[in-house]
């Protein structure tokens, strides 16, 4: 048993416990997301099966397991089932570094947001393959507009999140944590409230969410990159999708709304809940909003996100150096 | 026309090669349809595509056409009542209308005034219903997803009146030619009574919550500009017509039944674009509700059906004539010449859909993918009335 080095089964709880907590986050949002678009359309969503509708996203997982996986005639085999599966396994690894409570996490590296972006980034990849491999024209359209639109959002994105991490002086997301205190006024959003509009944003374009959710616009696309995909094929987007809502609200939490910190609940409890509040509004704007056009939201990229960044982060520069000297 | 290997089993049918002939070195041709989400029903558009701008398109009709016109050969006048309400299923009782009050035009028949009251009061409650599936179905189109389930919250209220004295829910026949198969009684009448402050209440928070929403007006002001010019090239009416500024609408210009007695506004808008139609169409439900809320207190007691109504087998004399009526997609015409045997020897229906449509081709050149769904759905298309 001395032999396995204790390093070693750290990671593979973690990696366990990040695949287990992955599937079930996918679930709960699956129905919490239907529950809350039932209610917001003024209908009861799903009821039917368990209490309160609870077990319907677990019967829509079996139904999408138990459905053909079918390829369109004249798609690339190899790549078109590459891409679900590149779309999801990154998301595994987004989840390791991030810090649930105090030294609660997968794995403990300094350069934990590095690692998150870097695989993130990896999204696009798998979004712009599927609609490649496919071999069908809605799923070439639409993957030629996520990669613009990743592209371009990933810019502001880093931009915010980087000033951040200026104020900290660490990329560790612990560490961003740390530096943060208890109440609302003690946290990084009253600092850098520009840098979390901005994040909040691009993390909406980033993850393909409405009203940014244009590589999968039904009624110009009818699916978009997924046009082709059926069964587990589509439901790793879908469950990478919703992987991603939870980690790029996570990443928000820590660098911005101080993490686990709150008073009298504990640590980790804060954290889900502040994870589920920034989920929340994501649902909310979702089904609150129509769909944005392709150059409109181009433009409110390059015109106002990126130069916005690019200012916040030279005067958080220009402070924290001025800080320094003081 | 492609000639990758590959993608050979792409290329499509006789229209879509035929298309693809002229198309420009390095375009893509797509054919929005039959089956696509966002041309409701079976409404097949190919276009020629430069990155996302729209180089050509050409709408393909055909798909859901059932040979009315034909069927009209066969039946009696009055057999042929039921097909009109299957012609367009979100203004039925505007084709009711039109048959009806040709067949009377050839007939010489005077419809009772309370039968002519009755018509108005289910015709613009079944306007009101038609905007409102289109409104729903719009801004779902530009991804939108709740409107369309308030939109049916009010339709259904609107449905369940007009069951009462129409017996169906979405195809009606209810007209009868002499007057209508029933009269409103004391509950429809309630109902019609309650919903009308209701819908007025509901007016201004779609206003708010949705019109005035700053995505919403990014997405459809100056997006698809028809020229009065053009409007009248091609014979668009209704909303399509207003939405540009022409101020055409049937019920003024060509007034028929008691709509000269009664109080409204045409609603027109300057914008010319996909905002100008909304507009129209937002107004036009509130005039549809002035409307109602006359003819409920002016309409008399009385027969809603004349003596000697004609019945099934009755022969529509010699002659021919033509009644047009305002639909809430534009002007409904049917033209019916008899030669005094069983059958009318030929009817002839105008559908505005059918002139709305034709437009497309021409307003779409050089928009955006995006910007064509929100065109073709401003334009308010329903399919079967195009195709008949």
């Amino acid at each position: 048993m001395s032999a396995i080095p204790a390093e070693l089964l750290h990671i593979i709880i973690g990696l366990v416990a990040v695949a287990a907590s992955v599937g079930l986050i996918g679930l709960v949002m699956v129905w919490v997301e239907r529950k809350v678009a039932g209610h917001i359309q003024r209908r009861p969503g799903p009821y039917e099966v368990g209490p309160s509708g609870v077990l319907q996203p677990l019967c829509d997982a079996l139904k999408l397991v138990g459905k053909q996986l079918f390829m369109p005639t004249g798609a690339d085999p190899i790549l078109f089932w590459l891409a679900p599966v590149l779309a999801f396994l990154p998301v595994l690894l987004l989840f390791l570094p991030l810090p649930v409570g105090d030294g609660l996490m997968a794995l403990d590296v300094n350069l934990g947001l590095l690692l998150i972006l870097a695989f993130s980034g990896l999204a696009v990849l798998s979004v712009l393959l599927a609609g490649w491999a496919s071999n069908n024209k809605y799923g070439l359209l639409g993957a030629a507009r996520a990669v613009a639109q990743s592209v371009a959002y990933e810019i502001p994105l880093l931009l915010s999140v980087l000033a951040v991490s200026f104020v900290a002086g660490s990329l560790d997301l612990a560490q961003v944590v740390k530096g943060q205190g208890t109440w609302p006024w003690n946290w990084n959003i009253m600092t850098q409230p520009l840098a979390f509009i901005i994040y909040f944003v691009s993390a909406l374009g980033e993850t393909n969410r409405a009203p940014f959710d244009l590589p999968e616009a039904e009624s110009e696309l009818t699916a978009g990159f997924h046009t082709e995909y059926s069964g587990m094929g589509f439901g790793m987007f879908f469950l990478a999708e919703y992987a991603n809502m939870v980690v790029v609200c996570s990443v928000a939490t820590a660098l911005f709304l101080g993490g686990w910190h709150g008073p009298v609940l504990p640590g980790p409890l804060w954290f889900v809940l502040k994870v589920s509040a920034l989920m929340l509004l994501m649902v909310f704007a979702r089904w609150t909003y129509p769909r944005v056009r392709f150059d409109q939201l181009l433009v409110i990229n390059w015109k106002w996100l990126l130069p916005l960044a690019v200012a916040n982060l030279l005067l958080t520069a220009f402070f924290v150096k001025l800080a320094q000297f003081a | 026309m492609t000639t990758n290997p590959i993608i050979d089993h792409l290329a499509g049918d006789f229209y879509t090669q035929n298309f693809a002939k002229t198309a420009g070195e390095g375009n893509l041709i797509l054919n929005l349809g039959p089956q696509h989400p966002s041309t409701h029903g079976v409404l097949r558009v190919v276009v020629e595509l430069d990155g996302e701008y729209i180089m050509r398109a050409e709408p393909v009709l055909g798909y859901l056409h059932r040979m009315h016109e034909k069927m009209a050969e066969v039946k009696t006048a009055a057999q042929f009542i039921p097909n009109m309400g299957r012609v367009d299923y979100g203004h039925a009782l505007g084709w009711n209308w039109a048959f009806v009050g040709a067949a009377e035009k050839v007939g010489g028949i005077e419809v009772p005034e309370r039968a002519e009251y009755i018509r108005v009061i289910t015709c613009e409650l079944n306007r009101i219903a038609s905007h409102l599936l289109w409104w729903g179905a719009y801004l779902l189109d530009l991804g939108a997803f709740t409107p369309i389930m308030y939109a049916f919250d009010d339709r259904e209220k609107i449905l369940d009146i007009l069951q009462i004295p129409t017996g169906s829910r979405l195809t009606y026949s209810y007209f009868r030619i002499g007057g209508v198969a029933q009269d409103l009684n004391a509950e429809c009448i309630r109902l019609i009574q309650e919903f009308i402050p209701w819908f007025r209440a509901r007016l201004p928070m779609y206003k708010d919550l949705v019109s005035d929403n700053i995505i919403l007006r990014k997405r459809i002001e100056n997006i698809g500009v028809i020229e009065q010019e053009t409007c009248r090239r091609f014979g668009a009416t209704g909303p399509v017509a207003r939405g540009s500024g022409i101020n055409y609408d049937v019920r003024r210009a060509v007034p028929y039944s008691v709509y000269p007695k009664l109080d409204f506004e045409v609603p027109t808008s300057d914008l010319k674009c996909a905002r100008g139609r909304y507009d129209v169409r937002m107004i036009e439900m509130e005039q549809s509700l002035r409307i109602i809320e006359q003819a409920l207190e002016m309409m008399p007691e009385g027969e809603i059906l004349i003596k000697g109504a004609p019945k099934p087998s009755w022969k529509v004399p010699k002659g021919e004539g033509y009644f047009a009526v305002e639909g809430a997609r534009g002007k409904i015409g049917a033209y019916v010449v008899s030669d005094g045997g069983k059958n009318i020897y030929r009817t002839k229906l105008r559908a505005p859909g059918f002139c709305n449509l034709s437009l497309f081709a021409e307003v779409s050149k050089g928009t955006i993918l995006a910007d064509a769904v929100a065109i073709l759905g401003s334009l308010d298309l329903i399919i079967p009335e195009i195709d008949r």
